[in-house]
């Protein structure tokens, strides 16, 4: 179950010709695969898409009633070589992932269906994920679209624009042989607009079908001679039929060409919301978009139409483009064209547009004022901005961090209470909430290599050394690649170090979406694939598995895994399941249970003020959200003393540390009995009278 | 408009209420969001934009940025006091037009949360740089709010946009939403309207720097005063000490009469004497003596396991727990404790002689180990709390134990340095006085924090006469406080020598 349904949500997906569409953006790309026949739909949750996977998720009855096949991949790679039904039929297939890490997993696959060519659509709808609140290197997907001859479309970050893309995508796809890649950056995937629905329509050309009547031709298989006769056919036949149809059908959009101008201004479809707010605060536009500077706006951002450059550039001074990210592949690009064309109109981008970083409002004012300023296009009215970073002392950062009760998180005080007792170890850290173990206050790991590559990330570290290396995997990277590219690697290569599988039951950090070995109940999928039964599989012989909440058992038993006399590979599985998940799903039985009148035990930690010395030692081994500070209600002492608040879920780590840490006394835990039976409260009323007798 | 919360507050529903209120009201709205890993526990950010209907004209359609931008932002809504300060930050709070509405609440970051001493940002530096940079500022305890209201903080945080009266549309377009989206509706309205009011409040009663007594938030001294104190002792107080202290050696001497016995409490005024004695500054502004007093009420109350055990029987302790916990009335609370004295603590509370043998013999020590594994004593249970009660009791024969003949040795020493570096170099003996905060918690956290001052302590004679010797040995004392592995403190020993 992911942690957002979308249940109510997808219902819109039945909209029928003419009907407004409501919604978030990611819900709108769904709709309009719908409406354009789609035959297939597979991915990798991975933010900014992680919701449009669980949208998936959840209109699989819609999708099946279609006659639509969904699946949710086991990676990137594999949805990426789903697309290879396109290849020998006229189905529609779309797929998705978070970019670029998605596309660099998926990137094997892709090159050899871009080679290959196909004659269905095919449509990568890729989440972007650059700027502020990116969770991953900054790179760009445009890289990928230009070495493997697949086209990026780029549309500006409104529902309308964005449905449009996914129908003329496929379209563009089918006129050019080529798979399509879609991007939307973050903003846009979480964007809440509205759109004039069309009818769903049923696939065409059926996958049972392509069944019934298979059908291969050599010329599709990616071997010698028909690979050299593929990259003459991107060159000779697909790229200029990509060309044609981009330029034929508009695809890319032009703004305020009445407007007598001697400069213009070229732009990523994606950032056209951003640069009209810019122009719009410099007086040279008004909300409605109408721009008294020409605009060339790339809704196709890959590949560039030579004549739209040279055209829109001619007879002007100079054109600025504004292109996100780097290198400046489009200035580039268009500087080729324009001295080919020998047209002399001087070309400004990165400068006083900066090379790195996203192009947020403030960027792009100041750098459209810079251009604008430059060719003499003043008075631009200055726009007195705020100086940033102004109380930066004041504020302090706040890290993502392991939610109330994660099970990971008695896991990372084990391993930094074992760092104090045998040193500080070398560790390869892993993508997922896990991550967060490189985080205060645990900064355990050193390198972060890849999803699913933190036992890869350690593989060099296989060396005769008294102290052995550590690595950390999670179960949804362990089922996405670990497994072979991590453990049965380092049983073949006979790695002798330790490698902690955290198993909590989902792909938690990307929302909580089922995984291979989820213990749940899943229609139509199969789970409970237990991951100690495929390392075994894999030729590992020493494995344990352990509840990461009982701290005693977790340190000793890696201090086993670190000391053993047996050499080989070493898997400790370190199982808690994720706490979000889990409240999800048991609040609601124990809320009705209370409603009932049953008994139910409540527990909470706490802290005695008055015990509690303010060192915060308890806060440097656990983190947790609900384990603060308040001030010290002793006028006597100033430091500030640790206190758990109402989130405590009262998951036992709190207890747990306080022993395993000989840490201090003033932990308490209370066992909140609500609806307490007739025995309790005689019990209680007993002891009490005593109790208070003593005291 | 801009919303500025935490992971888990539900910005996202109040972005989602706003988009059915505006729609409702005749508005185009966009709304968006960048969650992404923020989602856990990090700050996220909502940016919302709004067009009236009527403004656009047939067939036309505004286009809405996807990000706020420096002077575009009418309303920044901080869910988080902090959240408020990286809203500024970010320019997205503009005298020109910027409406701030923000929680005073803190929700601290591990950062400061991780200091070995205090290491929160001030809240107050944070008020004024607000106030200066807020068209208008309205601030109020939205969590306060919330949990007063029995809803969530979601629901408080629009009704404090409603309240704040800066949309243009009123109270039924909010409820519509609210009711349109579903869930827990009655609650919802009744937390919106509780935010509302709050807000209206705040919006005719500004905050002000006297939100913030201290700078991080405000200490009541209720149960210490004059009146604690013994009579006889009392007398002594007012007699020998200058007025200004009284309340401070009050809640000393309460707090050591309460610890051992009124002679105890003697021997911390007769100590608390020596010290005037050679503050030179006794008749202006006693600053050694102060800070000497508190720093040895503290020191004289060390927490051992008789006083441990004696504050975990503390009359009146479960009714605390009863709140601190949120027990309804009917509900019944067992408390647990977790201890798990080490050897060390155990030897430090037999007779010095016994324990200090014990301590020397490995064998002794090894028997001892097998016997502290933790314990979770139930004080709810007759037993267990009668096993704390009877430790507690135990404290009338701590003058006999080595942990007393420990700490009571270090005490005089501590002392008696003080007396011989005040006549040579006031500000020194002060800074050394206040050094005993180094010397707090438990187990390992105490052993490290009396290293590092045993270290200072040394160098602190050494610096005598250096003009810049109080600076100096406060530095250590922050290296000290910098880390839990005196990588600082060594670092910054190693500077001083150099």
């Amino acid at each position: 179950m992911a942690e957002r349904s979308f249940a109510k949500e997808v219902q819109s997906l039945r909209l029928t010709e003419g009907a407004e569409f409501e919604g978030e953006g990611i819900l709108a790309v769904t709709k309009a695969l719908l409406q354009s026949g789609v035959g297939y739909v597979g991915g990798y949750q991975g933010a900014p898409v992680s919701h449009l996977m669980d949208v998936l998720a959840d209109a699989s009855l819609i999708l099946s009633e279609l006659g639509v096949r969904f699946e949710s991949s086991a990676s990137e790679a594999t949805a990426a070589a789903m697309l290879a039904a396109s290849v020998n039929y006229p189905i529609r297939g779309a797929v998705t992932w978070k970019s670029t890490v998605g596309t660099n997993v998926a990137s094997d696959a892709l090159s050899n269906l871009a080679s290959a060519g196909v004659i269905g659509g095919a449509l990568i709808v890729l989440g972007e994920d650059y700027g502020e609140g990116a969770s991953i290197m900054q790179e760009r997907t445009h890289a990928f679209a230009m070495k493997s001859q697949m086209w990026l479309l780029d549309p500006r970050p409104n529902l309308p624009c964005i449905v449009q893309a996914v129908e003329q995508g496929f379209e563009l796809s089918e006129a050019s042989n080529s798979p399509v890649m879609l991007m939307l950056r973050i903003r846009a995937c979480h964007v809440v607009g509205r759109f004039r629905a069309k009818n769903n329509r049923p696939p065409p050309f059926t996958l049972q079908q392509a069944m019934d009547h298979p059908s291969r031709t050599f010329e599709k298989i990616i071997l010698p001679p028909s690979t050299y006769a593929q990259e003459r056919a991107k060159i000779e036949k697909r790229w200029p039929a990509a060309v044609k149809f981009i330029r034929e059908r508009k695809l890319n959009e032009h703004f305020g060409m009445d407007n007598p101008s001697d400069v213009g201004i070229v732009l990523q479809g994606g950032l056209y919301n951003t640069v009209l707010r810019a122009l719009e605060r410099l007086g040279l536009a008004d909300v409605f978009g109408e721009s008294q500077i020409p605009l060339y706006v790339l809704n196709v951002t890959y590949p560039l139409v030579p004549e739209e450059f040279t055209a829109f550039a001619a007879g002007k001074q100079a054109i600025l483009i504004i292109e996100e990210g780097q290198p400046e592949f489009i200035e580039q690009a268009a500087s080729l064209f324009l001295r080919q064309a020998d047209v002399q109109t001087r070309i400004v981008g990165k400068g006083p547009l900066p090379m790195a970083g996203e192009y947020t409002g403030a960027v792009v004012i100041a750098g459209i004022r810079q251009f604008l300023s430059e060719f003499g296009r003043l008075p631009v009215p200055a726009i007195a901005l705020v100086p940033a970073a102004l109380l930066a002392r004041n504020v302090p950062v706040r890290p993502s961090g392991l939610c109330t009760g994660c099970p990971e998180r008695p896991l990372f005080a084990s391993m930094k209470l074992l760092a104090r007792e045998m040193g500080p170890m070398q560790i390869s850290a892993d993508i997922g909430c896990h991550s967060f173990s490189t985080l205060p206050p645990f900064d355990l790991g050193g390198t972060i290599m890849g999803y699913g590559l933190g036992a890869a990330g350690g593989a060099s570290f296989n060396v005769p050394n008294p102290r052995r290396a550590l690595s950390m995997m999670g179960d949804g990277g362990f089922w996405h690649n670990g497994l072979t590219s991590g453990i049965g690697n380092a049983v073949f290569n006979r790695h002798d170090g330790v490698t902690i599988i955290v198993d909590n039951g989902y792909s938690a950090a990307t929302g909580g979406q089922y995984i291979p070995s989820s213990s749940a109940e899943i229609k139509g999928r199969r789970a409970k694939n237990r991951i100690e039964a495929a390392v075994r599989g894999v030729g590992v012989e020493w494995v344990r598995t352990l509840h990461t909440y009982d701290m005693k058992q977790t340190m000793s038993t890696l201090r086993e895994a670190l000391l053993t006399k047996f050499t080989g590979p070493k898997i400790v599985i370190a199982q808690g399941e994720c706490q979000l998940n889990r409240t999800r799903r048991e609040a609601p039985a124990i809320n009705k249970r209370i409603g009932d009148g049953e008994r139910v035990v409540r527990q909470r930690f706490g802290i005695d003020a008055e015990v509690c010395t303010g060192d915060h030692s308890c806060i440097r081994l656990s983190g947790c959200p609900s384990l603060t500070l308040k001030t010290n209600p002793d006028p006597l002492r100033r430091d500030p003393v640790a206190q758990v608040d109402n989130s405590c879920v009262g998951c036992g780590v709190c207890g747990e540390v306080a022993h395993a840490a000989v840490l201090c006394p003033s932990f308490y835990r209370a066992d909140v009995i609500v609806n307490p039976t007739a025995w309790d409260r005689v019990k209680a009323r007993l002891r009490s009278a005593v109790i208070s007798l003593l005291a | 408009m801009t919303i500025a919360a935490l992971g888990g507050q539900g910005g996202g529903v109040v972005t989602d209420w706003l988009v059915l209120a505006a729609r409702k009201a005749g508005y185009f709205v966009q709304a968006t969001s960048v969650p992404g890993v923020a989602q856990r526990t990090g700050a996220t950010i909502y940016y919302l934009e709004f067009f009236a209907r009527a403004d656009a004209g047939e067939g036309r359609e505004p286009v809405m940025a996807l990000m706020p931008n420096p002077g575009d932002v009418d309303i920044v809504v901080a869910s988080e006091w902090m959240e408020a300060g990286r809203a500024i930050n970010r320019g997205l709070v503009t005298p020109e037009r910027t409406t701030l509405i923000a929680s005073t609440h803190r929700d601290y970051t591990i950062g400061e949360k991780m200091a070995l001493g205090e290491g929160r940002a001030s809240s107050r530096e944070l008020f004024e740089i607000a106030t200066a940079h807020a068209a208008k500022l309205i601030g109020f305890d939205m969590v306060k709010v919330a949990d007063a209201s029995g809803g969530r903080i979601s629901a408080v945080i629009l009704g404090s946009i409603a309240g704040a009266n800066v949309l243009p549309w009123g109270i039924e377009e909010y409820h519509h939403a609210i009711k349109q989206s579903g869930l827990g509706v009655e609650a919802s309205l009744a937390s919106f309207e509780a935010g509302r009011q709050a807000s209206i409040d705040a919006k005719a009663k500004p905050l002000t720097a006297a939100a913030w007594p201290s700078d991080h938030g405000s200490i009541d001294p209720s149960d210490y005063t004059l009146e604690a104190v013994p009579t006889r002792l009392r007398a002594r107080i007012v007699d020998q000490f200058p007025a200004s202290m009284r309340d401070l050696l009050g809640m000393g001497a309460a707090r050591l009469s309460d610890y051992q016995d009124d002679a105890y409490t003697a021997t911390f005024l007769d100590r608390i004497e020596e010290i005037l004695g050679v503050d030179a500054a006794k008749l202006s502004d006693p600053r050694l003596t102060v800070s000497t007093a508190r720093a040895l009420a503290l020191w004289m109350s060390f927490e051992d396991v008789m006083r441990v055990a004696q504050l975990k029987t503390r009359s009146g302790r479960i009714e605390r727990i009863r709140r601190e916990v949120r027990a309804n009335p009917g509900d019944l609370v067992n408390v647990r404790e977790f201890v798990k004295p080490r050897v060390e603590e155990i030897c430090g509370t037999l007779p010095a002689g016994l324990g200090v043998r014990l301590m020397a013999s490995a064998a002794a020590r090894r028997m001892l180990a097998r016997c502290t594994a933790g314990r979770r004593i139930s004080t709810s249970t007759v037993s267990g709390f009668l096993l704390l009660r009877c430790i507690s009791a135990l404290r009338r024969f701590r003058r006999g134990t080595l942990r007393f003949k420990v700490e009571n040795e270090r005490i005089e020493a501590w002392l008696g340095q003080i007396k011989s570096i005040a006549p040579r170099d006031y500000d020194l003996a002060v800074e050394l006085a206040e050094c005993q905060t180094l010397v707090k918690g438990y187990g390992d956290t105490h052993e490290r924090g009396w290293s590092s001052f045993s270290q200072i302590s040394e160098l602190a004679l050494k610096l005598v006469g250096d003009p810049q010797s109080a600076a100096r040995l406060r530095i250590l004392r922050e290296a000290a406080l910098s880390d839990d592995n005196g990588v600082q403190l060594t670092r910054a020993i190693a500077q001083l020598a150099a």
